[in-house]
């Protein structure tokens, strides 16, 4: 357990020092947001479409992130020292996991707000905190399939434009539900709250399987090339 | 028949397609096998 | 003294002497299933234009239907086929780069059939329905099957190792089997909140009588004879693929060698 914190603490030491989630993913994904009104054109549709524009800002910010995440390795060889040494690859996984999800809190919770400065967004106290619920169990399924397919791509060429055309159909369902669980917790018209916890309950599936098939699968992706 | 169009459109992509990818495997499969002797070949 | 003779190993790379040569991938095997399926395709366009009739409710565009369920089938077991031997290959130790050269041709052939699917359901939607496109569970799950076996391919085209592409690309596959049943769960869900009446397939509202069932079975039976001869055809072309990989720098290797001698 130990270890799993270790590479956490590792990776976010990194981050924090190249401040790059600060300086380019969050200004991107608020980017993302902006041109978003720009090319709909209609504060009635982009209040409605609010929690749907949210989450793809966040999918494709977090695929930025989770390159990032592998890059760093991969310049000097550091996934492979980090293997070699006693740590299992699980436990890399989830200490790798763990990073990502506080860096796409963080950077849902920004989102979030955005769309409450700029969307006119407004949430209520139970709203709140399926809102909450919702943005945790999205991120850590995020996370999951991020650092899963990060690894699947890690040191192929051409990995920038191969990983958002592996990841983003898997996290298809992901996106389905965080939308329409964030947009009960807005207060939409069409999904009462408990269809909104609902979607969450699919949303903590979605997030276990990944998480599992991403400590199943570490060991396979990382091992040496025989 | 009414609708030919879409009907042959469909069979014709779909035959075509199938018959493009068979041509094609051949072709390529003769070229290469050429350079390898056949104890080499795996299902030989 | 000039010595074009090759050396013993370069002998055997051109196959001279007594080994036998025989034409690409074709062997007595693949030419019998080759032509069994020449002969039920033929069978089963020949029904689909000529001998089965129109179905009542929606005429003659029914006879798309004898392209479009038996590419879906076929695109189904090639998904099928790709993730078991993708499985097979992840646990095996040894070997197990022919049962990854069945996973990348079977993923091959599926994407084919997949987009076939894909464009005869649309054609034969446009028909029935008017529209091109639905959003329900089942093309959209095909749609979605479709992009990742694109990605999968993608992943294989890689310069990489046999070894690395194998493993890579198995992960991918049986990340498939995980991905494809919560892509049409979630699917399902979401479309129910719109009240769509029941899901529409043109197929569902066929009424299919003995000629047609029997055409539509042949066409099942043509279709996968086709496949299971291209995937024995692709798989064993990537094998020369492979070999060339090897061969090139043997012959390479040998060619120095006589150079060194000449010299």
């Amino acid at each position: 357990m130990r270890n799993v914190f270790a590479v956490a603490r590792k990776d976010l030491v990194v981050e924090w020092r190249a401040r790059l989630l600060l300086v380019r993913v969050l200004p991107f994904a608020l980017l993302v947001l902006v041109l978003f009104a720009v090319a709909l054109d209609s504060e009635a549709l982009l209040e409605r479409a609010a929690a749907g524009l949210v989450w793809l800002a966040a999918m494709f910010a977090a695929l930025l992130v989770v390159q990032r995440c592998y890059d760093i390795e991969t310049a000097d060889g550091a996934l492979d020292m980090l293997l070699t040494s006693v740590v299992e690859p699980s436990r890399v996984f989830f200490g790798k996991l763990l990073a990502v999800v506080g860096q796409l809190l963080v950077l849902v919770v920004v989102l979030v707000g955005g769309a409450v400065v700029l969307y006119g967004v407004r949430v209520d106290a139970a709203g709140l905190v399926l809102l909450v619920t919702t943005v945790v169990t999205a991120v850590i399924g995020l996370a999951s399939v991020g650092t899963l397919y990060g690894a699947v791509v890690a040191q192929l060429t051409g990995r920038d434009s191969l990983l958002p055309l592996l990841a983003m159909p898997v996290l298809a369902p992901l996106l389905i539900g965080a939308s329409r669980a964030t947009e009960a917790a807005f207060g939409s018209q069409t999904i009462d709250l408990a269809t909104g916890w609902a979607w969450t309950a699919l949303l903590a599936v979605f997030a276990v399987v990944f998480t599992a098939a991403g400590a199943a699968s570490f060991a396979t992706l990382t091992e040496p090339d025989a | 028949m009414k609708d030919l169009g879409f009907i042959l459109l469909s069979w014709s992509v779909t035959l075509g397609s199938m018959a493009l990818l068979a041509l094609a495997t051949l072709r390529r499969a003769k070229s290469l096998a050429a350079r390898v002797s056949d104890d080499q070949k795996p299902w030989l | 003294m000039s010595d074009t003779t090759p050396t013993p190993h370069g002998a055997a790379l051109l196959g001279a002497g007594t080994a036998r040569r025989s034409l690409g991938t074709a062997t007595p095997a693949t030419r019998i299933i080759g032509l069994l399926t020449l002969a039920t395709m033929t069978w089963v366009v020949v029904s689909a234009f000529f001998i089965t009739s129109p179905d009542v409710v929606q005429g003659d565009s029914v006879r798309i239907m004898y392209a479009h369920v038996p590419a879906a089938w076929v695109a189904y077991l090639a998904f099928v086929t790709t993730a078991i031997a993708s499985g097979i290959s992840v646990v095996r130790r040894h070997r197990t780069l022919g049962f990854d050269r069945v996973a990348g041709a079977s993923a091959e052939v599926g994407v084919l059939f997949m987009g076939l699917a894909l464009v005869t359901g649309s054609l034969w939607g446009r028909l029935t329905w008017g529209t091109f496109w639905q959003w329900d569970p089942r093309l959209t799950t095909t749609l979605f099957l479709f992009i990742t076996y694109v990605g999968y391919l993608a992943v294989r085209r890689i310069d990489a190792t046999p070894e690395r592409r194998a493993k890579r690309s198995a992960v991918l596959a049986l990340l498939a089997v995980l991905e494809i049943p919560l892509v049409h769960f979630s699917v399902v869900l979401w479309r129910s909140l719109h009240q769509e009446a029941s899901v529409l397939n043109p197929d569902g509202d066929v009424r299919l009588d003995g000629l047609m069932l029997f055409t539509l079975f042949s066409g099942v039976v043509a279709f996968t004879l086709g496949f299971v001869w291209l995937v024995i055809h692709r798989q064993r072309l990537q094998a020369l693929v492979d070999l060339q990989g090897t061969v090139g720098l043997d012959s390479a290797i040998a060619a120095r060698a006589t150079e060194a001698v000449l010299r």
